[in-house]
């Protein structure tokens, strides 16, 4: 009769503190609204009822960076848009992560030209691309799962380092 | 032209010396860059073409010069009439009046004439870019301006593209 099995009665669950941590990261995610153009549409309508967002743990979204942990670029950003955007994700608190969602904030999309900026990494380190124009709901849930799955690798050596 | 247009377009001809051409029941008067105020004044006052319609510029480099034809459309509401006035202006330095006393609408146009192709207005109480960032170098709209942003990234010029690319710092 070892440990394991008195402990289920007693109702204690044993885990590592970094798993505890980044589950509950992930569990709770807060987006903030970032929809700029088209890709917004389908934002939205991947939060609503049909294609439930919530289900995931991104039960609402905060129009105010300093509420909100992952920022979903959705649409094409112009080079006048730019600084706004740095502005905004440098308010956003520790931790953070930024999704790039179609095809215009990945790479710049159709427009190549003097001013939208080809790709949003340009001005705001990104973690997850979702290509589409503009991807599905489906297509965005997606890349918000793929987000989780990084958050559950992440270790504290590697954040401790940044 | 219309009827009714006839008579406007001879009083402009006789008062400015100005030349017109038509085209498809447009018609395009061509003053020059000293008259253009007074021309739009005479318009707006005595002919009730209130409504400056559209304020642009068209480059016809390097097939012609002068390089760019300042284009001023005037429409009448009263009357349903609207007549251009094109303005050639050499690409060397080129500079226009100001219409904003004359149009108060003119003041972002101009504005949007001097960002997109370099062409000065003088007298303007804002002169700023305004659809590019201030820093930014050039004038989008002009011919010799590149059309593409960035090259294409295939396969084999992939790696090339991704040292050079300014990508962001945390």
């Amino acid at each position: 009769m070892g440990v394991e099995q008195k402990l289920g009665n007693m109702g204690v669950v044993t885990t590592t503190l970094e798993s505890v941590v980044n589950w509950s990261r992930t569990n709770a995610m807060w987006p903030m609204l970032f929809g700029l153009a088209c890709c917004a549409i389908e934002m939205m309508s991947a939060q609503a009822a049909h294609y439930d967002m919530s289900r995931f743990g991104m039960e609402l979204m905060r129009a105010s960076p300093r509420q909100s942990d992952l920022m979903i670029v959705a649409g094409r950003v112009s080079k006048k848009m730019g600084p706004v955007l740095r502005r905004l994700y440098d308010q956003m608190p520790e931790p953070k992560w930024v999704i790039a969602m179609g095809d215009c904030a990945s790479c710049g999309g159709v427009f190549n030209n003097y001013a939208i900026y080809q790709g949003v990494d340009e001005v705001v380190p990104v973690d997850v691309f979702v290509a589409g124009c503009p991807p599905r709901p489906e297509a965005l849930i997606h890349g918000v799962l793929t987000i989780y799955e990084k958050v559950k690798g992440e270790k504290f050596s590697d954040l401790a380092k940044g | 032209m219309d009827k009714k247009l006839e008579p406007i377009v001879k009083e402009v001809q006789v008062k400015f010396g100005a030349t017109f051409e038509e085209f498809r029941d447009e018609v395009h008067l061509f003053v020059k860059p000293e008259q253009i105020v007074e021309a739009l004044t005479l318009l707006r006052d005595e002919q009730n073409f209130e409504l400056l319609s559209a304020l642009t510029a068209v480059d016809y480099y390097p097939q012609s010069t002068p390089r760019f034809h300042v284009i001023y459309q005037l429409t009448s509401i009263a009357k349903n009439l609207s007549v251009q006035l094109r303005v050639p202006v050499n690409g060397d330095s080129p500079k226009v009046p100001t219409v904003t006393r004359v149009f108060g609408s003119a003041n972002w146009r101009e504005r949007e004439l001097f960002d997109m192709f370099g062409i000065e207005v003088e007298g303007h109480p804002d002169p700023r870019r305004i659809l590019m960032p201030d820093d930014s170098e050039g004038h989008p709209l002009r011919k010799d301006y590149p059309l593409g942003y960035e090259e294409p990234q295939f396969t084999f010029n992939f790696d090339e593209i991704n040292l050079r690319k300014p990508y962001a710092k945390e």
